[in-house]
């Protein structure tokens, strides 16, 4: 068996700034987000091989730190450091000492005085892992923070489209449902916008988040800049390369915002018809988990241009990119 | 505790303010056995009041006023004295100018019956630095269900009633509170906030909270329940004072109510005056460049209620202080712990440690042109004193309250409450120099212009900068 070298270790595996965490693609540029998918292309190698193994991050310890359900994201970070070769550790809420009225600081702070190398937290309160960060000198990766961002979602998605379509530069993208509560879409829109591609997002008014109307783009001097917002669903996907299908939750019709998920199926479902109107070749996507039948039919959630499973695949790869370059980076002294 | 039986004392040179006289000139003020006892024509008795005994405090380059006044401070005794206690919070008080302050009943147990307020005005007679007027609940528990015994707890000293930042949700028991109240001549004070339009609600609803994804607190959360409470006022004939106010929408109301005669005030903070819901970026009121959030974004010190609001906001709330249509500014000075604000801020406390550094807010309105210094004055002292003095001064009234003397005034034989400040002195915020057990200021760090050199109540010296900073390079 031939011995698996290091991945991109020839090529820029270290960041051009002085990035310690990634909490959102806000503070990325465009360049780094170029950097981090040249990564994840040999790390898609990686996995591709018959041993999916390598020693990168042989002797680093990656903790993931949960307080709110997740099975894809958290599965996608521990398959990612183990292929890597570190040692991983999953701590969720219920088993950790928060249920004991432990603060989050003093969890992560215990966590940190272990000798980890990288926290990956996904928390359900907006901006919880800027507090971590602001707190620890561990590198810091959000998995998700409340209604508030998802990067490595986002960078992930970006990774699908661009390795399938090419640069996302002048392309279209629709985003479908639930965009207020939706910390895939907040993440989506902001990554989408500084790879160049033009961003319409379209849902129920009661489900747009302030300043967001339809019928008007987003000014300038917002983080969401020039993001086009649409009523009616035909017109958000008339002419789309993607379409971006949000999950749509039971809460939101017990809270008031939806009268039924039926209606909201009706009016804003993504079916063989809807997906009809975006262009032929129109990749669809959905950040999962998916409730097939309310905001997306099944034929199309597994039909031809549904790349939902290929999201999942390369995200695992986009994540063994993010924690290869945090933690070469903290191998080599930090600075 | 300075001595307070020190019979007299001239506070020479100084540009004596004071609205509810007119004055505003060159003069010293006289203080003898705990009253004033003259503002002079013009200064220059330094000399001759040395020569009589008097204690000199050399206010030349100041302004001198009457002891600021705040209707809504939270000290947090008994119950919470992990966060302040009425010993901690009057002397910051005393620190930040203020003479009197009004104790917010959102305490454990509340203030909702008169052995509580009974308490609060012992502890304060014992520890306080400066007076303390207790506010009672309006609902027992400020659960928003009964009534408390209002004309006892007026009895007791309470100067007002409020469930403080628990707004009475329900109409019908709104409408009983300010018609009970009336016949004492005290106000209802309500935290106007729709509960049912604010659920879950972490900030200002705008692009700063859609950018965040924190959920959002609109503005017309505060009007809806602001026109209601109009509403019952004219209906009740009550006397209503909306705490904190801090919308556009809110303040048209209160404007709209006031020139149909109605029995409504309105109080404003300096946080609301003067920062915006962009604080909660953590960059001091500047949105981050390119839109890319900081580490210190998501700042817990800027959590309030209600929360910083938008620039309209801001310079809606301050035409209608200078207009009047606002009575006065209150501080709603909230201090807690550090556990209560180093966590996500979902999780944080509400609220501002602000006694300490509400007077240099409050005069930024000054340094900007928006109010002029004699109107600072009166919004800082002579309204609010006004404000308590209302009761006293109806005589339909039935007299169940202690008669609050004259205060927020520099008359002939009022109280000898008094402040010393310099208008343009520049100072850095540093919360840990705070005497309040509550460090938690958004400020921390801003370079502010006015401070206070010394507090005078009752005819003592309860705060004295050129001491406090000596001690500080000490």
């Amino acid at each position: 068996m031939r011995r698996v070298a290091e991945p991109r270790e020839n090529q820029s595996a270290l960041w051009a700034g002085p990035r310690r965490d990634v909490l959102d693609l806000d503070d990325f540029t465009k360049a780094e987000i170029e950097e981090v998918m040249a990564n994840a292309d040999g790390m898609k190698e990686v996995l591709g091989r018959g041993v999916r193994k390598t020693p990168a991050l042989r002797g680093k310890t990656v903790v993931t730190v949960f307080f709110e359900a997740s099975t894809r994201t958290r599965v996608s970070f521990e398959q990612a450091g183990k292929i890597l070769g570190a040692d991983v550790i999953n701590v969720t809420a219920s088993a950790s000492s928060v249920t004991k009225g432990e603060s989050l600081l003093n969890t992560v702070r215990t966590l940190q005085a272990m000798q980890i190398d990288a926290l990956v937290m996904r928390h359900p309160h907006s901006g919880a892992p800027y507090f971590v960060a602001r707190h620890l000198d561990t590198p810091v990766i959000n998995a998700g923070d409340g209604t508030h961002a998802h990067p490595t979602q986002a960078l992930l998605d970006i990774y699908t489209i661009e390795r399938l379509r090419g640069k996302l530069a002048g392309k279209r993208v629709a985003i479908i449902g639930d965009i207020l509560y939706s910390r895939v879409a907040r993440s989506d829109m902001i990554g989408f916008r500084k790879m160049g591609a033009e961003v319409v997002v379209c849902g129920p008014p009661t489900l747009l988040p302030p300043g967001f109307v339809p019928g008007s783009s987003i000014p300038e001097g917002t983080p969401y800049e020039g993001v086009r917002v649409v009523g009616r669903v035909e017109e958000a996907v008339d002419g789309a390369d993607v379409v971006m299908v949000l999950r749509i939750q039971r809460e939101r019709q017990d809270a008031g915002h939806l009268p039924s998920l039926r209606e909201y199926s009706r009016e804003y479902g993504i079916n063989s018809a809807t997906l009809g109107l975006a262009r032929p070749d129109a990749l669809l996507m959905h950040p999962g988990p998916m409730n097939e039948g309310v905001e997306i039919s099944s034929d199309v959630a597994h039909g031809s241009q549904s790349v939902i499973e290929e999201q999942v695949a390369n995200g695992v790869a986009v994540r063994m990119a993010l924690l290869y370059m945090l933690c070469a980076r903290a191998r080599n002294g930090g600075s | 505790m300075a001595d307070r039986k020190n019979g007299l004392l001239a506070i020479t040179g100084g540009r004596v303010i004071d609205p509810s006289q007119g004055i505003d000139r060159l003069a010293d003020v006289l203080i003898k056995n705990g009253k004033i006892e003259q503002v002079t024509d013009k200064p220059g008795s330094l000399a001759v009041a040395g020569e009589a005994g008097y204690r000199l405090v050399d206010a030349r380059g100041k302004v001198v006023a009457p002891g600021f006044i705040d209707l809504h401070t939270h000290l947090r005794e008994p119950g919470l004295e992990y966060k302040e206690t009425i010993a901690t919070g009057t002397a910051a008080a005393a620190r930040g100018g203020y003479t009197t302050v009004c104790a917010m009943p959102n305490t454990e147990p509340p203030q909702d019956t008169a052995s509580v307020v009974e308490f609060v005005v012992r502890r304060a007679r014992e520890t306080a630095v400066v007076r303390v007027l207790p506010i009672g609940a309006i609902t027992v528990g400020r659960h928003g269900k009964q009534l408390t015994e209002m004309a006892e707890l007026a009895g007791a000293g309470a100067i007002g009633f409020s469930d403080d930042g628990d707004p009475v949700a329900d109409a019908n028991l709104m409408r009983q509170a300010l018609s009970y109240a009336s016949p004492l001549g005290l106000p209802i004070i309500n935290h106007c906030q729709d509960p049912a339009l604010t659920n879950g609600a972490q900030m200002h609803e705008g692009a700063v909270s859609a950018h965040l994804g924190l959920t959002g607190w609109p503005s017309q959360a505060e009007a809806t329940m602001v026109a209601r409470d109009i509403a019952l006022c004219e209906l009740t004939g009550g006397r209503l004072h909306i705490a904190h106010i801090s919308t556009r929408q809110a303040v048209d109301l209160v404007r709209d109510a006031r020139e149909r005669g109605l029995n409504v005030t309105a109080e404003v903070t300096p946080h609301h005056l003067t920062l915006t819901d962009a604080w909660v970026y953590g960059k001091r009121g500047s949105t981050p460049d390119g839109g890319a959030l900081t580490l210190g974004a998501y700042d817990t010190n800027t959590k309030v209620n209600p929360p910083l609001r938008s620039q309209e906001d801001v310079d809606a709330v301050v035409d209608a202080l200078a207009e009047g249509i606002i009575d006065f500014i209150a501080t709603d000075h909230a201090p807690h712990a550090e556990t209560d604000k180093v966590c996500t801020y979902v999780e944080a406390a509400n609220g501002i440690s602000n006694i300490e550094t509400a007077f240099a807010s409050a005069i930024s309105l000054v340094h900007s042109g928006k109010l002029s210094i004699a109107q600072l004055v009166d919004r800082m002292s002579t309204a609010p004193g006004r404000f308590l003095g209302r009761a006293a001064a109806d005589q339909t009234v039935r007299a169940k309250a202690p008669a609050i003397p004259g205060l927020g005034t520099l008359a002939n034989g009022a109280p000898a409450d008094v402040v010393v400040f310099d208008p343009d002195e520049e100072w850095v915020v540093e919360p840990s120099r705070f005497v309040s057990k509550g460090k938690n200021s958004p400020l921390a760090g801003v370079t502010m212009k006015g401070r206070v050199a010394t507090t005078i109540f009752g005819g003592a010296v309860v705060y004295d900068a050129a001491a406090d900073h000596a001690g500080a390079s000490a």
